[in-house]
């Protein structure tokens, strides 16, 4: 097994202590490697990555990056902690250009590399260049979320987290987006990623947690669950009732 | 009808600069501030305060009231007026921020404004105050036209500031960062920014810009502790009409509400000035909802 980067553990975690959504989740990144975590509605996967993120709090368990423990991190400082991460909804701000949406997420480094990674950004992500100078409510939800990889990147962070990249998106764009991601791979980058397009999710990483009900359910090679029954009724309904 | 005009685009002015603060308060920490009016004695007074500790160390700039010692006192009272915000947002605004509902921040708004202006009348007494004795007589610009220097003093400082803070938005990390704190905290937070650290600016440029229009008011009236109380509703009508978190749109609702304060005892009686500003917010937030100026959320453009 490729070396463990991000490290989950027993995590109990929920905006309110006594309510926790995420009851005890355990799961472990490797370094290029890509990870899907799936599961019905309500199982908790966003709450996953946001307790990660420091946007939801862990009540108990313990999160690690590199054997360095970084529960309950503050967000602002996920960049020092070598993450990146790129929320559902409201990931881009449309009211700023996509200029100043690439110089907000530079804001940790310094000018010089701030402008060279930013002249990277627009290299990698070329579709962007043409609406530099334009409010980022003009892209649409392909573009934005284009745009949203690419700040991310920025901080050349080792660890990128995604949640739900292909929602909104058409069929097109999705395998854009996911193409993009295999790429990123390629570069040494690891990538936790929740997704409700199950078989996209299966085809394109290489491991699969299955979380129902804030718990761990199946864990696996990708390909190995792509042709499991127990995973099939989990989204069927009959193996995890469904909140 | 011409010196109607220059009063109102003076009372304008004034009143921009303190929507402005308002505005960016408003729009940037979400909610409506009614100490911010308050901020504006405070500001006004402190300046006072500091003039007579420091004394007039220099006569008056001619052909202006005040000389250097009132431009010291507004520095002082920038600073003070910047502290005493950022001492009400870690004592107040801060915790119920974090736990209670929107509605309970606005009250507690209420709460501090008449705490701040009690401790202005406690310090400073109730009667009128000047910054100066000096008599300033209005000079000629035109037949129909009279304008006091320090009212024309008033309105350039207004100019350079707006184009200052426009600046400051749009070419600065931490102006960049305030906007962004306007649409989504969380994505600026996630953008590894320390948002406690933009709010607190916040609150000091918006402080700042209050002291300043107190001391300006204080410059063309006269002080008295419920200048702000005043104040408070040309204050919402003009960042309301602007569109909140607009700098400029603020500029131009103080515009508005200062004209139409000023134009209107033209045609009404005076008592009923007060009033002629809110019929034009009503009428404009029929068509616009969100201001002349306003996007669908509140954003500092």
């Amino acid at each position: 097994m490729s070396p463990l980067l991000l490290e989950i553990r027993d995590v109990v975690a929920g905006y309110r202590p006594d309510l926790p959504i995420l009851h005890g989740v355990s799961l472990h990144v490797g370094t290029a490697e890509m990870v899907t975590v799936i599961g019905p509605n309500g199982a908790g996967k966003s709450t996953l990555v946001k307790s990660v993120a420091g946007l939801v709090p862990i009540s108990a368990g313990s999160v690690a990056i590199e054997g360095t423990e970084v529960t309950n991190l503050l967000t602002h400082k996920l960049a020092t902690a070598s993450i990146a991460y790129v929320p559902q909804t409201a990931n881009v701000f449309t009211s700023l250009t996509i200029d100043e949406n690439l110089k907000l997420g530079a804001s940790t480094l310094s000018k010089a590399d701030a402008g060279r990674r930013i002249a990277k950004a627009y290299e990698d992500f070329p579709a962007l260049t043409q609406y530099r100078g334009q409010k980022a409510k003009v892209l649409s939800g392909g573009q934005r979320q284009m745009l949203a990889v690419a700040r991310a990147l920025l901080t050349e962070p080792r660890l990128l987290m995604l949640d739900e990249p292909s929602a909104g998106l058409s069929p097109l764009m999705v395998s854009e987006v996911f193409s993009r991601l295999k790429t990123l791979i390629a570069t040494g980058v690891s990538i936790l990623m929740v997704e409700q397009n199950v078989k996209a999710a299966l085809a394109i990483s290489d491991r699969t947690y299955v979380l129902a009900e804030g718990r761990n359910r199946i864990d696996g090679d990708s390909a190995k669950l792509a042709g499991d029954t127990e995973v099939a009724a989990i989204y069927l309904g009959a193996g995890g009732r469904k909140r | 009808m011409l010196q109607a005009l220059a009063d109102g685009i003076l009372t304008g002015s004034i009143i921009a600069l303190g929507a402005i603060g308002l505005t960016l308060t408003m729009g940037i920490l979400r909610f409506a501030n009614f100490a911010h009016a308050e901020l504006i004695t405070w500001g006004a007074y402190m300046a006072l305060g500091a003039l007579a500790i420091t004394g007039t160390f220099a006569g008056p700039i001619s052909p202006f009231s005040f000389g250097l010692p009132l431009v010291f006192a507004t520095l002082i009272a920038v600073v003070l007026t910047a502290a005493l915000a950022l001492l009400i947002d870690h004592l107040v605004f801060r915790p119920l921020r974090s736990h209670t509902s929107h509605m309970t921040v606005v009250f507690a708004s209420f709460g501090v404004s008449l705490l701040v202006r009690m401790v202005i009348l406690l310090i400073f007494g109730g009667s009128a105050a000047y910054y100066s004795n000096e008599l300033q007589i209005a000079i000629r610009v035109m037949p129909g036209l009279r304008v006091m220097p320090d009212h024309v003093f008033t309105l350039g400082l207004t100019l350079a500031i707006v184009v200052a803070l426009h600046l400051f938005l749009q070419k600065t990390r931490l102006g960049l960062s305030m906007r962004a704190l306007a649409e989504n905290p969380d994505l600026v937070r996630i953008n590894g920014i320390d948002t406690r650290v933009v709010v607190r600016w916040t609150w000091v440029i918006g402080a700042a810009l209050a002291a300043v229009s107190g001391v300006l008011y204080g410059l063309t009236v006269q002080l008295r502790p419920e200048i702000g109380f005043q104040l408070l509703l040309p204050l919402f009508a003009a960042a309301i009409l602007g569109g909140v978190g607009n700098v400029f749109g603020a500029v131009i609702g103080g515009l508005i509400v200062g004209l139409a304060e000023s134009l209107s005892v033209l045609f009404v009686p005076a008592g009923y000035k007060m009033a002629v500003p809110f019929f034009i917010l009503l009428a404009v937030l029929y068509v616009r909802p969100n201001g002349i100026f306003g996007a669908l959320r509140g954003g500092a453009k």
